[in-house]
């Protein structure tokens, strides 16, 4: 059994450690039992668990008595999905991921890139204001946004009240913006929460790629002007191809964030009783914790997004797969 | 002259980013630093004119609701935040250990369920946790969400320790073993003060990890005196829609910590981690 156990681990470690002071005791397993504890515990149990009661019927009643939960297979999801609410609440999200993802990543590279022109005391200074937008917290960026776009005395009211009355008409269709509810319409709703996420996430994007462009020579990218190419050229046959392998983790981490995006949405449209701008988040938490409780439900909405982010981890787990073996 | 005219073009978009970058937050002090009658004036000022120090007094002074203050969210904030990050640290030290120390059979199995574990949402997991956190008798309870915090901020803790462990030269601990030290003293002695750096780098982001954190402490935490301060701050601050100078001092408080945490960590990273122990 000893030998067994050697031999499998001297393959692992490959030749580099073999010449190391072989270690063959329990300690590291005993290092890593209580981290290893945690994790099955507080995520890979419930993760589990969420799956378990999206099959069952988990209201009130079996919260109070502990009863048994009653199976219902599929009934949950044939529910959701039947549902043209639950349809609207997947589009609105899908929309908002998508929409989020592709400003982020567009503003967030370019900000990148100009980082990587500026001078470098500029560049100090540009990088550090960037940094106070990252820092901040996701509540408190919400609730000044909001502050902003305050009906009555927010920033942004009196700037389009500072419109010229013509152009405003023109444009909008009203002049007097005092009063105007930006949280009460879902188009315009999603527009302010969609500028409040690429404001709070655009900055690591820039970071990201800038230390990406660190990380290139330089002067492919010289010889490519040299021979006349304009920037556009020179980004997308450049620049673009160096940096796919960071364009492309970015992309989904991007994407897992902007899919579950919850803070933000719950301080601007001020707790869950707004259903036209629920997304899936939002909705599987409201469905769990606003009376009456429904948690296999919940818990099947919450299955489907952790689903959606699957499929976005494995589509780029492939991608990376793909680009090792060509 | 081609040249001079675009280098204008890229400084002036870089001011354009930065005002985007930082406005909120600049308007967030400046609001919390103005007296009343600026804030609501018909025509707003960037600074405040009178700067009065009143909204911090308010927010600090007086009780929220009759027996409970804004110092009392904060205390229980802190409290969550640092049992986290004592926890969360001293358990990333000992696997970071085991993974930057040791080959063993299921190195590369823990470091790949690292990576995917970090992916999966936690917004999903609120509902099997509160049915677990109700179970233990931790609901209401700050160790419970000391708990949960724990879970989401060590797999990236032990990633990001697991670096600097790997940065210590294996020679120092070999040099301390010839010289007769056992494993605790190279581990307590050597190996310690030269990961110091990097534990002071996961340590806040773990903290900042809990400081934020919003939804689970919303749904596990029910009696007002032991709201933490994101909750705090959904329930009497961001929804009061008048007294924007008290939500914005209160904002305000919430954010100065981790910013300036933020900026340490920025430091600490790029700091060289121990240059000189070799060669001296």
């Amino acid at each position: 059994m000893t030998t067994l156990t050697r031999t499998s681990e001297d393959v692992a470690a490959g030749p580099t450690t073999a010449r190391r002071r072989p270690r063959r005791d329990r300690l590291p397993y005993l290092l890593l039992l209580p981290a290893l504890l945690v994790i099955a515990v507080l995520l890979l149990w419930p993760l589990g668990q969420v799956v378990a009661m999206s099959f069952h019927e988990l209201g009130i009643r079996q919260l109070r008595g502990d009863q048994p939960w009653p199976w219902v297979g599929l009934a949950n999801y044939a529910e959701i999905l039947g549902d043209p609410f639950f349809r609207t609440v997947l589009r609105n999200t899908v929309l908002f991921a998508a929409a989020n993802v592709v400003l982020t990543m567009v503003l967030g590279t370019l900000v990148g890139l100009l980082l990587n022109r500026l001078g470098r005391r500029m560049a100090a200074f540009v990088g550090g204001c960037v940094m106070l937008a990252w820092a901040t917290p996701a509540l408190t960026g919400a609730i000044v946004w909001k502050w902003l776009f305050d009906d009555t005395s927010g920033l942004v009211t009196w700037l389009f009240n500072q419109l010229p009355d013509g152009l405003s008409l023109a444009l909008f269709g009203r002049t007097d913006w005092t009063g105007y509810g930006w949280f009460n319409s879902p188009l315009t709703f999603f527009a302010v929460l969609t500028l409040v996420v690429v404001w709070h996430s655009f900055p690591f994007v820039a970071v990201s790629v800038l230390a990406g462009l660190k990380s290139v020579p330089a002067e492919l990218q010289e010889a490519a002007r040299v021979d006349g190419a304009g920037p556009w050229r020179v980004f997308w046959s450049v620049t673009f191809p160096l940096l796919r392998p960071v364009f492309g983790i970015l992309v989904v981490l991007s994407t897992i964030w902007d899919f579950k995006v919850f803070t933000q949405q719950y301080v601007l449209a001020g707790g869950t009783q707004d259903r036209s701008t629920f997304m899936l988040s939002i909705y599987s938490y409201a469905m769990a914790f606003s009376p009456p409780p429904k948690f296999g439900m919940g818990s099947a909405i919450a299955v489907v997004l952790t689903a959606i982010l699957l499929v976005v981890t494995g589509i780029y787990v492939r991608m990376v797969l793909r680009q090792e073996e060509s | 002259m081609k040249r001079g005219v675009g280098k204008f073009a890229v400084n002036a978009a870089g001011l354009l980013v930065a005002l985007f970058a930082v406005f909120p937050v600049f308007w967030m002090v400046s609001t919390s630093l103005k007296p009343n009658e600026e804030i609501f004036s018909a025509t707003p000022q960037p600074v405040p004119r009178e700067p009065t120090l009143r909204h911090y007094r308010d927010v600090l002074i007086g009780d929220v609701i009759p027996g409970v203050s804004f110092t009392d969210f904060f205390l229980n904030s802190a409290l969550v935040a640092v049992a986290t990050v004592l926890l969360s640290g001293l358990l990333a030290l000992l696997a970071a250990t085991a993974v930057a120390r040791f080959r063993f059979r299921l190195r590369t199995s823990f470091l790949v369920m690292l990576l995917v574990v970090q992916m999966i949402p936690l917004e999903a997991l609120v509902i099997p946790l509160f049915l677990m956190i109700r179970r233990l008798g931790l609901y209401n309870q700050l160790p419970g969400l000391v708990l949960v915090y724990l879970g989401f901020s060590l797999p990236f803790a032990v990633w990001m320790l697991r670096g600097f462990v790997a940065a210590v030269p294996g020679e120092l601990e070999e040099a301390a073993a010839i010289d007769g030290a056992s494993r605790w003293q190279t581990f307590w002695r050597v190996l310690l003060p030269l990961v110091a750096p990097g534990l002071v780098a996961t340590s806040i982001f773990s903290f900042i990890t809990a400081w934020n954190e919003l939804i689970f402490a919303l749904t596990f935490i029910s009696t007002e005196d032991r709201y933490t301060l994101p909750v705090a701050m959904t329930f009497f601050f961001g929804r009061d829609d008048t007294a924007w100078g008290s939500v914005m001092a209160a904002s305000t408080l919430l954010t100065l910590p981790v910013m300036i945490f933020f900026v340490l960590v920025q430091r600490r990273m790029v700091s060289g981690l121990v240059a000189g122990a070799v060669k001296g």
